[in-house]
C-alpha cells in the first residue's frame, strides 16, 4: 500500500508542473487582455496601459513571468486575484466547502439509489422493472441540467412553495461560518431551525447534481452485475445451496463493484471540481462559478491557481480510488 | 419510487417551517446580480461594486438627487466657484459620524482630512496608499481628474479648496460620482498601522445610510442601518444583498418572496411580472445610447450623403421590436432622455429606403457597394444582442444594394482594433457616468477623442467642436442647453453615426416595498425605502 502511494506521488510532481505550464500559457494564448477588458468602452491611454501592465507584471518577458510564477507556486503562493485583490488560496478556501458539501450530499444520494437500482435491474433482467430502471436512467443521463433545475424550482418552489428557490440559508438566520459546511455550522450554532432550513436549501441542488451520476452509476452497476452473474463461480455458489441474497450481495456485488468504483471516482471528481450550472442556478457560492467568471475576465492568477487546486483534487480522488481497489480486490494486495 | 415518496414526505415535513420566511419585516432582501469586486468604489468601474459600496455605505461632497441627475449638497453644505472657474471651495457639513462597526470605533466626526485622504490616494502617486489593493483608479483617470485637479487644499477643518487646471462645468457632476466617495482617514491610519491596509477596501467604514456587517463571496452581503446617519436613520433596520447570478432565478425568488427587490430582470419576464398582482415594475429609459458609427477615414464613408443614406436605410423600429423586445426606445439623439439638454423626439431620419437609394445615387453609388459591419460579441447595457442586430441591418442594407459583411472579435480585441480605426462601420454604445451632456459629446465625438480612439467615426468638425468646448466652460444651464442643441443639429446633418436606441431599465419589486426610486444611472439606493 505504502509503495503504491509513493509510486503515485512520483507521478504527481511532473503532472503538476505540466498543469502549471499548460494553464499559464493557454490562458495567455486565448484572445483578450485583462486591462482592455477592464477598460471597456472608456478605453485606456497608451501611457496608462503601459503603467498598468507594469503594475500587474505583464511587461516582463513571458518566460520570466512563467519561472517567477512557478517559483511562487513552489513556495505555496498562488498569487492575488487581479479583480478582487484577494489571495487566490483564500478565495478558494472560502468557496470550496460549499462545493464539497453539495458534492458529498449529491454523491451519497446518487450511490444510495443507484446501487440497489442497478442490482435490481440486473437481477430482474428483461422484466418491466429492468426496463423502467434503464429508461429512467437514460432520461436522467440525457436531461439538460439547466432545464431540469429550473423545472424543479418552478414546481417545488414557485408553485408548491415547499422548497426555497436558491441560496444556502434563509437570511433570518445569521450563522457564523466555522467549517464552511452549512449543515455542520448550523449544528455547531445549536440552531435546529437553521439546520432544517439548510437541509431544505440543499435538497433541490443535491437532486439536480445527483441526477447524472445516479444514471451513470445505475447503468454501470447493472451491466457489471450482469457480467458477473454469468460467471462460473456464481453458478457454483448457487449449486452450493447458498441463499439467493448471499449469492447476489456477497459473491456477485462485491466483484461487480470494481468498475463501479472507477465510475464513482470519476463522477466524484467531476462534482468536486464545481458544478457550474447547478451552482449558478441555485446561487450556490462554490468554485465552479468562481472559476468560470475568472476565465471571462481573464483573471490569470485565479484561473491558474484554481485549475491547479482542482487538478490536485482530481489526483487525490484518483489515488483514493486506487487504494479502494486494493481494499476490495485481495488479488491486487499480493501484487 | 419508494425514494420519491420518502422525498415528498420529507419535503412536506420541512415545508411546515417555511412560514418563518416572512418574519422580520424590517429586513429587506435585494436579489443582486453578482459579487462586488471590492468595497472601495475608488478601485472599480462596475455598477455591481458601486451598488454594494458607494451607494449604501458612503457619501460624496455633492450627490445626485435620488431618481434624478440633478446635483444636491452631500457632505458639502455649499460651495463657491471662483470667477475664472478654476477654484472650488467646499464648505463641509459638521457633526457627521462615521460608522461605528464592530471592527472600528471612530473617535471623531468627518472633516477636511477625510476629503484630502480620499482624493490624495487616487491623485498622488507617491502617497503611501496609492499602490494599496492594486492601485488602479480607473474612473479617476477616465474622468481626467489626474490632469484636471491641480491641488486639493485644506483651508481649515471644514473648508476644502480644489484647484483645477482648466475650467469646466461637468466637474461638479463628476464629484457626485461613486469614485469621489469619502472614506475615513482615521480608519485608514489605523489599518496602515496594523499592517493590513487592504482591509480598508474589504471592510468598509463610511458615513452613509447603511453600514457593512458581513460579506460572503457569491452568497450575500449584510448591512444594517447607520443609527447616527446625518440625514436621519433609515426605516429598514437590516439590508441583505442575496447574490443571485441567474436572472430567471432572481425573478423566481422575487415571486416566492425570498427577496423584496430584484436587479436586472430578463426582458422576456417583464410581461408576466406586470401581470402579477404582488409585483410592481417601474421603468425608465437608461442613461445609455447604442449607435452605429461610420469611419470617415474609410471611403465611401467620407461622403456625408452616404452616411445620411445609412440613416434612412435602417428600420430602427424593427430593431427595437426584435432585438430589444420592447425594452428600448428609439434614440433620436446622442444623449438619452434622462439628460437635461435632451430635445425630445426628432424626425430628421425616418426609415425610407427610397430616399436612401436616391442619396446613394447622388453620391455616385447607384450600383451600391460592399461594407464591413462590426458587431460586438457581448451583451451590453445598451445593446442586448449586437450580432442579431447586425443580421437585421444586413437585410435592410441589401434592399438598397449594399452588401454588408458582419465582422466580430473577442471583446477586448474588438475595442482595441476599432480604437485603432481598423473598422469601416461599427456597432457600439456608451453608458453615461455623471448625467452631464458633456459626458457623451466630448469623449465620443470631439476632435480630441480621435486621439484616444473613442471617436470611432474619426469625425472632427470644427464648428461642432467649438460649440461643445464653449458649452463645457459655460456655467449657465440654459445657455449650455442652447449650445448643445446647436451642436446636435450639426451632428445630425453631418451624420457620423446612426443613433439606434436607449435601453429601458426595469425595476421590479414587491408591493409592500415603499419609496423605492428607479435610478437613472442604473444603480440602486435604499435610502427612504420602507417595508409595509
Amino acid at each position: 500500500m505504502l509503495k503504491l502511494l509513493l509510486h503515485r506521488l512520483l507521478f504527481v510532481i511532473p503532472t503538476f508542473i505540466g498543469i502549471v505550464a499548460l494553464t499559464f500559457f493557454l490562458i495567455r494564448l486565448a484572445p483578450g487582455d485583462p486591462i482592455l477588458l477592464m477598460a471597456g468602452e472608456h478605453g485606456v491611454s497608451p501611457q496608462r496601459y503601459a503603467e498598468l501592465r507594469q503594475q500587474l507584471g505583464f511587461d516582463q518577458p513571458i518566460l520570466l513571468q512563467f519561472t517567477g510564477y512557478l517559483w511562487q507556486v513552489l513556495n505555496g503562493n498562488l498569487g492575488i486575484s487581479v479583480v478582487t485583490q484577494t489571495p487566490v488560496l483564500e478565495e478558494f478556501g472560502k468557496l470550496f466547502p460549499a462545493t464539497l458539501e453539495l458534492a458529498i450530499i449529491a454523491m451519497i444520494l446518487a450511490v444510495a439509489i443507484a446501487l440497489p437500482a442497478g442490482v435490481l435491474a440486473a437481477v430482474k433482467r428483461n422484466t418491466i422493472i429492468d426496463h423502467s430502471i434503464t429508461a429512467v436512467s437514460l432520461v436522467g443521463y440525457s436531461m439538460p441540467i439547466f432545464w431540469w433545475a429550473l423545472l424543479l424550482i418552478l414546481l417545488f418552489s414557485v408553485n408548491l412553495g415547499w422548497m426555497p428557490v436558491a441560496g444556502r440559508l434563509n437570511f433570518i438566520y445569521d450563522i457564523e461560518s466555522v467549517t464552511g459546511f452549512m449543515l455542520i455550522d448550523t449544528v455547531l450554532a445549536g440552531d435546529r431551525g437553521a439546520f432544517l432550513d439548510a437541509l431544505r436549501h440543499l435538497t433541490l441542488p443535491a437532486i439536480v447534481l445527483a441526477t447524472i451520476p445516479l444514471a451513470v452509476i445505475t447503468r454501470m452497476t447493472r451491466s457489471s452485475m450482469l457480467e458477473v452473474l454469468k460467471q462460473d463461480y456464481i453458478r457454483t455458489a448457487r449449486a452450493k445451496g447458498l441463499s439467493e441474497s448471499a449469492v447476489i450481495f456477497k459473491h456477485a456485488l462485491r466483484n461487480a463493484l470494481i468498475p463501479v468504483i472507477t465510475v464513482i471516482g470519476l463522477q466524484t471528481s467531476i462534482l468536486m471540481t464545481g458544478a457550474i450550472l447547478t451552482e449558478t442556478i441555485f446561487s450556490w457560492p462554490g468554485i465552479g462559478k468562481w472559476l468560470l467568471e475568472a476565465v471571462y475576465r481573464r483573471d490569470y492568477p485565479v484561473v491558474q491557481g484554481g485549475v491547479l487546486l482542482i487538478a490536485g483534487l482530481v489526483i487525490l480522488v484518483n489515488t483514493v480510488v486506487d487504494m479502494l481497489y486494493v481494499v476490495i480486490n485481495p488479488r491486487l494486495r499480493q501484487q | 419510487m419508494r425514494f420519491k415518496t420518502q422525498m415528498i414526505t420529507i419535503a412536506l415535513l420541512l415545508s411546515s417551517i417555511s412560514s418563518l420566511q416572512v418574519a422580520f419585516a424590517s429586513t429587506l432582501v435585494y436579489c443582486s446580480e453578482g459579487s462586488p469586486e471590492t468595497f472601495n468604489p475608488q478601485l472599480s468601474t462596475s455598477g455591481t461594486t458601486f451598488d454594494a459600496s458607494s451607494r449604501q455605505i458612503y457619501n460624496r461632497l455633492v450627490e445626485f438627487k435620488p431618481g434624478t441627475t440633478e446635483i444636491v449638497p452631500g457632505l458639502a453644505l455649499r460651495w463657491d466657484v471662483s470667477k475664472d472657474g478654476l477654484e472650488y471651495t467646499f464648505h463641509l457639513r459638521q457633526k457627521v459620524s462615521f460608522h461605528n462597526t464592530g471592527y472600528f470605533t471612530p473617535s471623531r466626526h468627518f472633516n477636511a482630512d477625510d476629503v484630502l485622504f480620499s482624493f490624495n490616494r487616487q491623485r498622488d502617486t507617491s502617497d503611501p496608499w496609492y499602490k494599496v489593493s492594486g492601485g488602479v483608479y480607473k474612473y479617476y483617470n477616465d474622468m481626467e481628474f489626474n490632469s484636471l485637479i491641480r491641488d486639493v487644499i485644506k483651508l481649515d477643518d471644514y473648508q476644502v479648496k480644489v484647484v483645477l487646471s482648466r475650467p469646466g462645468s461637468p466637474f461638479l457632476s463628476n464629484m457626485a460620482m461613486d469614485f469621489a466617495s469619502i472614506l475615513s482617514k482615521e480608519y485608514a491610519d489605523a489599518m496602515m498601522k496594523a499592517g493590513t491596509p487592504e482591509q480598508l477596501d474589504l471592510k468598509p467604514v463610511g458615513t452613509g445610510p447603511f453600514m457593512f456587517v458581513k460579506y460572503e463571496k457569491d452568497a450575500f452581503i449584510r448591512y444594517q442601518a447607520h443609527p447616527a446617519y446625518w440625514r436621519g436613520r433609515e426605516k429598514i433596520a437590516k439590508l441583505v444583498f442575496a447574490i443571485t447570478v441567474d436572472p430567471s432565478v432572481r425573478s423566481a425568488r422575487l415571486r416566492t418572496g425570498e427577496c423584496h427587490v430584484m436587479a436586472y430582470p430578463l426582458p422576456t419576464d417583464i410581461k408576466s411580472m406586470k401581470k402579477n398582482p404582488s409585483i410592481v415594475v417601474d421603468e425608465q429609459p437608461g442613461l445609455n445610447t447604442a449607435y452605429w458609427a461610420f469611419n470617415l477615414q474609410k471611403p465611401p464613408f467620407d461622403k456625408a450623403r452616404v452616411r445620411q443614406a445609412m440613416n434612412y436605410a435602417i428600420n430602427r423600429q424593427a430593431i427595437l421590436d426584435v432585438i430589444y423586445q420592447g425594452t428600448g426606445t428609439i434614440a433620436y439623439s446622442v444623449i438619452p432622455p434622462g439628460i437635461w439638454s435632451w430635445k425630445g423626439p426628432d424626425n430628421t431620419y425616418v426609415y425610407n429606403p427610397d430616399r436612401a437609394k436616391k442619396l446613394l445615387a447622388e453620391a455616385g453609388y447607384a450600383e451600391g457597394f460592399e461594407i464591413d459591419l462590426w458587431a460586438m460579441p457581448v451583451q451590453r447595457p445598451y445593446n442586448p444582442n449586437a450580432r442579431k442586430m447586425a443580421v437585421l441591418m444586413q437585410q435592410d442594407l441589401q434592399k438598397i444594394g449594399i452588401k454588408a459583411n458582419i465582422v466580430t472579435y473577442e471583446w477586448g480585441t474588438y475595442l482595441k482594433k476599432s480604437r485603432d480605426g481598423e473598422h469601416q462601420t461599427i456597432l457600439l454604445g456608451w453608458t453615461g457616468d455623471n448625467g452631464d451632456p458633456d459626458n457623451f459629446f466630448t469623449p465620443l465625438l470631439s476632435c480630441a477623442a480621435m486621439e484616444t480612439g473613442n471617436n470611432r467615426s474619426f469625425w472632427c468638425n470644427k464648428q461642432f467642436d467649438d460649440l461643445i468646448s464653449l458649452a463645457r466652460i459655460e456655467q449657465d444651464k440654459a445657455k449650455r442647453t442652447k449650445l448643445y442643441r446647436l451642436a446636435e443639429s450639426i451632428f445630425k446633418q453631418d451624420a457620423p453615426w446612426m443613433t439606434i436606441a436607449h435601453s429601458v431599465r426595469y425595476q421590479p419589486y414587491l408591493k409592500n416595498v415603499q419609496g423605492l426610486r428607479i435610478d437613472p444611472f442604473g444603480g440602486i439606493y435604499f435610502t427612504g425605502v420602507s417595508l409595509n
